[in-house]
C-alpha cells in the first residue's frame, strides 16, 4: 500500500528503505488539524530542511516522524516501521531547540554526552569503547575542556554543544535537529553547519528544522516549506526562486488546496 | 545469649518466606551486641534498637536514591501524597485484621494500597498530560480521610494507637516489619541498579529519552511505584507525616554541593545516613520521636550544605576555559 503512495509522492523510488515516510498524514491536538495532508519521503543520506512560520506545525511534524505522536489519519513510517512502534533508538539522534532538560539538576557535560550511548547498552554498562566514543564527540564539538563542568553553569551556546555531542555519541543514522543553533554564537553556528555537512557526507541523514532561512538555503540540499500543509518540497535552488516562501509565510488561508 | 527465639513467638503466614531474613536479622543483632560491648553505647543493648537502626540505614539509602529522581522532575510532593494513601492502607490492614481476626502486617496492606494509588496518580497525569498538584492534593486528602474514617469506625476494636503510624516509632519495629523492609529495600535498590541509565535519561530529558526508544510513561510508572515502596518502608520510623522529607531534604542538600549526577546520588545517601544515625541517637537519649528529630537533623545538614555550596562557588575553582572550535575533520562516522 505504501509503495503505491511513494510513487505518487513523486520522488525517486530507490531500493533502500526510506528513512522517513509519511503518507497523507493529518494530525491535530484538538479537532482542528495542526498538519494536514502531509506526504513526505526522506531517503537515506539526504539533507533536508523543514521551514515554516511560527506555529506552522514544524515541531509537530517532527514528532509525528519520530513517533512521539501518532497521526489521526494516514501513516507515518520510520526506517520502514510504523513510527510510533519504532524502538531502535540507537538509529536516532535528536537535538532540541531549547533543551527540555532539568534546569537545576547536578550533572556534568560528560554525563549528558554518555546518554547518547544508553540506547546502545540497554541495561548494561558503558564499555571502554563507549567512553572513547563519548570523548571523541566531546572533542568534535570543542567541549573536551568542559567535560567535568556542571551543565547548569554553562552558557546557552555551550549547553547546546553538549546536546549536539550527545547526538553525535549516539552514532545515529538519522539526526533530527529542531532549531539547534538558537543561542549559539555566530562564529560557532558556521562551524556547526560545516560539521553537519561533514556528517551528511559520511552518510548520515540530516533533518533540520529551522527558522533561520539563510542557514537553510546555504546548507540543505532539499527544502520542505510547511504551513499546516506542504507548500514546497524540492531542491533548495528551486525553493529560493519560487514564491512558496511568500505564500507559506504570507496569506496562507487563501491558498488552501492550491498545491503544486 | 541470642534472642532469636523471640522471632518464633511471631506467627504469621509469611514466616516461612521470611525465615532467611529473620536469620539475617539475628546476625545483625549479634553484630550490634558486639558493637555495644565494644563501645559501651546503651542504645545498642536492645534488640528493638538493632532493628530500628537497620531500618534507618536502609531508609538512608533508598529514600534519597528514589528522591533524587523525583526532586529533579519537580515531583517532590508525590512522596507526601503516597504517604497519606499508605496511611489508608495501614487502616485497611487494621480493619481487615479486626474484622476477620487475621494478623496481617498493616505495612503489607499499605504497600498494596500505596502502589495502587501511585499507579492511579500516574495514569491520571498521563491522561491529563501533566502532573497536576490539584489531583495530587485530592489523592492525598482522600487517602488520609479514608484512613482516619476506617480507624474511627473500628475504634472499639482498635485500641492500637495510630500515633505509631502517623509519627513513626523506633520501638515498634517488629522482626516481621523489619523483614518486610528488607524485601522492599532489595526490590528498590535492585530495580534502580538495573534501570539507572533509563531513569536518568527520562529524568533529565524526557523528549530525548522518548526519541531514543524509551517508554517514558512506563519508566514513570516504575518510578512512582518505587516511591510507594520507599514511603511504606520508611513510614515505620519516620511516620506518615514526615516520610516525604527523607525523599527530598538530603537530595536538596546534595544538589548544593555536587557537580555530577553520580556524585549527587552518593552525597545524598551519605547525608541521609548521617541524619538517620544522628537523629536516632538524639531521639533515644532525648526521649523524643525519632521521625521528627531525623528530619530536623536533615534540615540542619541541608542548611550547612547551602552555606558550603555558596562558599565553594564564591571562592570559585572554575578557571576560565576556552571553548574549543567545532572540528569537522576528525568526525568519524559510524560506517567505520
Amino acid at each position: 500500500m505504501s509503495l503505491a503512495e511513494e510513487e505518487a509522492s513523486g520522488h525517486h523510488a530507490t531500493a533502500a528503505t526510506p528513512v522517513v515516510d509519511l503518507s497523507n498524514v493529518v494530525f491535530g491536538y484538538t479537532a482542528t488539524p495542526v498538519v494536514e495532508d502531509i506526504s513526505l519521503r526522506i531517503d537515506p543520506g539526504e539533507y533536508v530542511a523543514i521551514v515554516g512560520p511560527n506555529g506552522s506545525g514544524k515541531s509537530t511534524l517532527m514528532k509525528l516522524m519520530l513517533g512521539l505522536l501518532t497521526p489521526d489519519e494516514g501513516t507515518a513510517r520510520l526506517f520502514g516501521e510504523p513510527s510510533h512502534r519504532f524502538d531502535d533508538g540507537a538509529r536516532l539522534g535528536y537535538v532540541a531547540q531549547h533543551a527540555s532538560a532539568s534546569k537545576e539538576m547536578p550533572i556534568t557535560v560528560r554525563e549528558v554526552v554518555k546518554m547518547g550511548r544508553f540506547p546502545h547498552v540497554g541495561f548494561g554498562r558503558l564499555t571502554a569503547e563507549d567512553r572513547e566514543i563519548v570523548d571523541r564527540a566531546l572533542d568534535t564539538v570543542g567541549m573536551a575542556g568542559f567535560a567535568d563542568r556542571r551543565v547548569t553553569q554553562l552558557s546557552g551556546g555551550q549547553r547546546q554543544r553538549a546536546f549536539i555531542a550527545r547526538a553525535l555519541a549516539g552514532e545515529a543514522d538519522l539526526l533530527v535537529l529542531d532549531e539547534p543553533t538558537v543561542g549559539v554564537d555566530a562564529e560557532s553556528v558556521e562551524a556547526f553547519y560545516d560539521l553537519l555537512d561533514t556528517l551528511n557526507e559520511g552518510g548520515i541523514t540530516i533533518l533540520l528544522i529551522e527558522h533561520d532561512l539563510s542557514a537553510v538555503t546555504e546548507q540543505a540540499e532539499r527544502v520542505v516549506c510547511l504551513n499546516r500543509e506542504i507548500y514546497f518540497d524540492g531542491p533548495t535552488a528551486e525553493f529560493v526562486e519560487s514564491d512558496a516562501l511568500a505564500r507559506a509565510f504570507g496569506t496562507a488561508a487563501t491558498f488552501v488546496g492550491d498545491r503544486q | 545469649m541470642t534472642q532469636t527465639f523471640a522471632v518464633a513467638l511471631q506467627s504469621s503466614p509469611l514466616d516461612p518466606v521470611f525465615a532467611p531474613l529473620y536469620w539475617l536479622l539475628g546476625l545483625w543483632s549479634e553484630v550490634m551486641f558486639w558493637l555495644a560491648g565494644a563501645t559501651g553505647l546503651e542504645l545498642l543493648q536492645y534488640q528493638f534498637m538493632h532493628r530500628a537502626i537497620l531500618v534507618g540505614l536502609c531508609i538512608g539509602v533508598m529514600a534519597p536514591l528514589i528522591g533524587t529522581f523525583l526532586v529533579h522532575r519537580q515531583l517532590a510532593l508525590i512522596g507526601d501524597a503516597l504517604a497519606h494513601t499508605a496511611f489508608a492502607g495501614v487502616a485497611v490492614g487494621l480493619f481487615v485484621n479486626a474484622v476477620f481476626e487475621l494478623s496481617v502486617s498493616p505495612y503489607l496492606t499499605a504497600v498494596v494500597v500505596a502502589m495502587i494509588a501511585a499507579l492511579l496518580i500516574e495514569v491520571i497525569s498521563e491522561a491529563t498530560d501533566a502532573y497536576n498538584d490539584v489531583s495530587m492534593a485530592i489523592v492525598l486528602s482522600t487517602g488520609f480521610a479514608l484512613g482516619s474514617t476506617l480507624i474511627s469506625i473500628n475504634a472499639g476494636g482498635l485500641a492500637v494507637g495510630i500515633n505509631q503510624f502517623l509519627f513513626g516509632n523506633l520501638s515498634t519495629v517488629s522482626a516481621e516489619n523489619a523483614a518486610i523492609l528488607l524485601v522492599l529495600f532489595g526490590v528498590i535498590v535492585g530495580t534502580v541498579a538495573l534501570t539507572r541509565n533509563q531513569l536518568l535519561y527520562v529524568t533529565f530529558d524526557e523528549t530525548a529519552a522518548a526519541v531514543s526508544g524509551l517508554s517514558v510513561s512506563w519508566y514513570n510508572r516504575v518510578m512512582v511505584m518505587l516511591t510507594a515502596l520507599v514511603v511504606v518502608g520508611a513510614m515505620q520510623i519516620m511516620g506518615v507525616i514526615l516520610v516525604a522529607a527523607m525523599l527530598v531534604v538530603p537530595v536538596a542538600g546534595a544538589t548544593q554541593v555536587s557537580r555530577s549526577f553520580s556524585e549527587s546520588l552518593l552525597v545524598s545517601v551519605v547525608l541521609a545516613e548521617l541524619a538517620v544515625l544522628l537523629g536516632i541517637g538524639v531521639a533515644y537519649y532525648g526521649e523524643a520521636t525519632a521521625g521528627g528529630v531525623i528530619v530536623l537533623v536533615a534540615v540542619a545538614i541541608y542548611v550547612v550544605t547551602v552555606v558550603a555550596g555558596k562558599t565553594v562557588r564564591a571562592v570559585g575553582d572554575d578557571t576560565p576555559t576556552d571553548v574549543g572550535s567545532i572540528s569537522t575533520n576528525d568526525v568519524e562516522t559510524h560506517s567505520d
